[in-house]
């Protein structure tokens, strides 16, 4: 595990001194917030209705920007070689990536909470351990499975492109999952009795996505 | 067993291309092997698959007895291809640091001190990559190369475009390794730097090889092309 908290802390370490993939990140969610608040009627009841689709969207977009930067940040000076040349497996050097996203990811979504709430007049406080439970689950998933697809894209020449294109299809169900327990949060206050299932569907897709990442990334770093 | 590089009958394709046909080399432990051939000759396509960042389609390789992607080889190999492999954000002790980690030397810090030491960076060690001059970058990256003591150097043009104080550090670095033991194979197109220091040759030509055996002193003496005489050809 020595290897994960090194690639991690590194990961960490080069982003917050550069803030590119965050700024990027936080400015770009924001903008999304705002311009869905033009679009409907940000206290209307309908817009509460799909108020968890709405912020998971912003997180989604904004999340593909700290993602394709997970490995892309390798390909400077070709550090990508002198990593996988060294004794970490990859499953650490996933893991370590995954985790640093991760964090990074949560942090611009509680960076854009506070936002969302003024701006849709959602009070957050009353489900907000559930809606943060959620929030990692949901997190995780797109951490997961976009760091698999980032390294399988690193190498090509328009990965920006690719990695969305490959990464929202296979994320659909836990968008689903996490924008219907979202919204639920955000309407009630609770889950509803109807949402054990999307649940569920979350935590399995988070554990089937991130053993299989953890099985096949070898494969893809080494060809 | 004394090969502590050793490739038999590589194979190595991209789509139907065959980058690599049948190479064969060895190395014995604290020698140096110096791969020689033209651009394209498959010099790189052969170190990648003995640093394990590449896998052959045909043949076996084994570094020190193992198989090149196990982690425990990997610990005992250096690696140093054709870009530095240093991060641009971090400070050259940080840098440093980074691949102490990652390869688990013990003494860390102490390490990471001493090798800043040797390539003359112990003054600007807090100050960050993107700001150090190419000669400096260079300097770093042989050190990262060097940091965990390898028993085997991979070493992938290690001379292009390094300056005379850099060509003489790497030298002097390499000979010390020689000393205590440590392999290595290095694909080169400067010729006078890399016959000084091997004891093997291999020549590769679209890649075949063409010849494989001891340096010898009448060879420091042949003109470059030589090595490269097919060069010219179409």
């Amino acid at each position: 595990m020595r290897g994960v908290w090194t690639i991690a802390r590194k990961d960490l370490q080069s982003e917050l001194r550069s803030k590119e993939a965050i700024n990027a990140s936080v400015s770009f969610a924001l903008v999304i917030l705002l311009i869905f608040s033009f679009a409907f009627e940000p206290t209307a009841d309908e817009t509460r209705a799909i108020s968890g689709g709405l912020l998971w969207i912003a997180f989604a977009f904004a999340g593909a920007l700290i993602l394709n930067r997970s490995f892309a940040r390798e390909l400077q000076n070709d550090c990508l070689d002198a990593v996988v040349a060294s004794p970490v497996s990859g499953w650490e050097l996933f893991l370590g990536k995954a985790i640093a996203s991760f964090l990074l990811l949560l942090g611009v979504e509680l960076i854009c909470l506070p936002v969302f709430s003024i701006f849709y007049g959602v009070n957050l406080t009353k489900a907000f351990w559930p809606l943060l439970l959620v929030l990692v689950l949901g997190t995780w998933a797109l951490t997961s499975l976009g760091v698999t697809f980032a390294a399988l894209t690193v190498n090509i020449r328009l990965r920006e492109l690719m990695l969305p294109l490959l990464l929202y299809p296979a994320l659909s169900p836990a968008l689903m999952a996490s924008m219907t327990l979202t919204t639920s949060l955000l309407t009630t206050g609770t889950f509803a009795a109807n949402d054990q299932p999307w649940f569920r569907l979350l935590v399995g897709f988070d554990i089937i996505f991130t053993t299989l990442a953890l099985m096949l990334i070898e494969f893809v770093l080494v060809l | 067993m004394n090969e502590a590089v050793l490739a038999d009958q590589v194979w190595k394709f991209h789509g139907d291309f065959p980058a690599l046909r049948g190479v064969s080399i060895s190395a014995e432990r604290g020698s140096c092997l110096a791969l020689l051939g033209r651009n394209g000759a498959g010099k790189t396509t052969l170190l990648r698959i003995l640093a394990g960042l590449s896998t052959p389609s045909r043949g076996d390789v084994r570094i020190l007895g193992t198989a090149p992607r196990l982690p425990i080889t990997r610990g005992r190999a250096g690696y140093l291809g054709h870009g530095i492999g240093i991060y641009d954000e971090l400070t050259a002790r940080e840098n440093l640091l980074h691949f102490a980690r990652l390869y688990s030397v013990p003494d860390k810090e102490a390490a990471v001190s001493k090798w800043l030491e040797r390539v003359d960076l112990k003054r600007v060690e807090d100050g960050r990559v993107r700001e150090f001059s190419r000669g400096m970058r260079q300097r770093l990256a042989i050190a990262r190369a060097f940091v965990h003591d390898p028993d085997v150097l991979l070493l992938d043009e290690p001379f292009t475009s390094l300056d005379d104080r850099a060509i003489a550090l790497l030298q002097n670095l390499l000979r010390d390794a020689f000393a205590r033991g440590c392999t290595a194979v290095l694909s080169t197109h400067q010729l006078r730097e890399a016959l000084e220091l091997a004891t093997n040759v291999a020549l590769l030509d679209r890649g075949k090889l063409k010849f494989s055996g001891p340096r010898t002193q009448a060879m420091l003496d042949l003109p470059p092309s030589i090595y490269f005489e097919t060069e010219s050809e179409g």
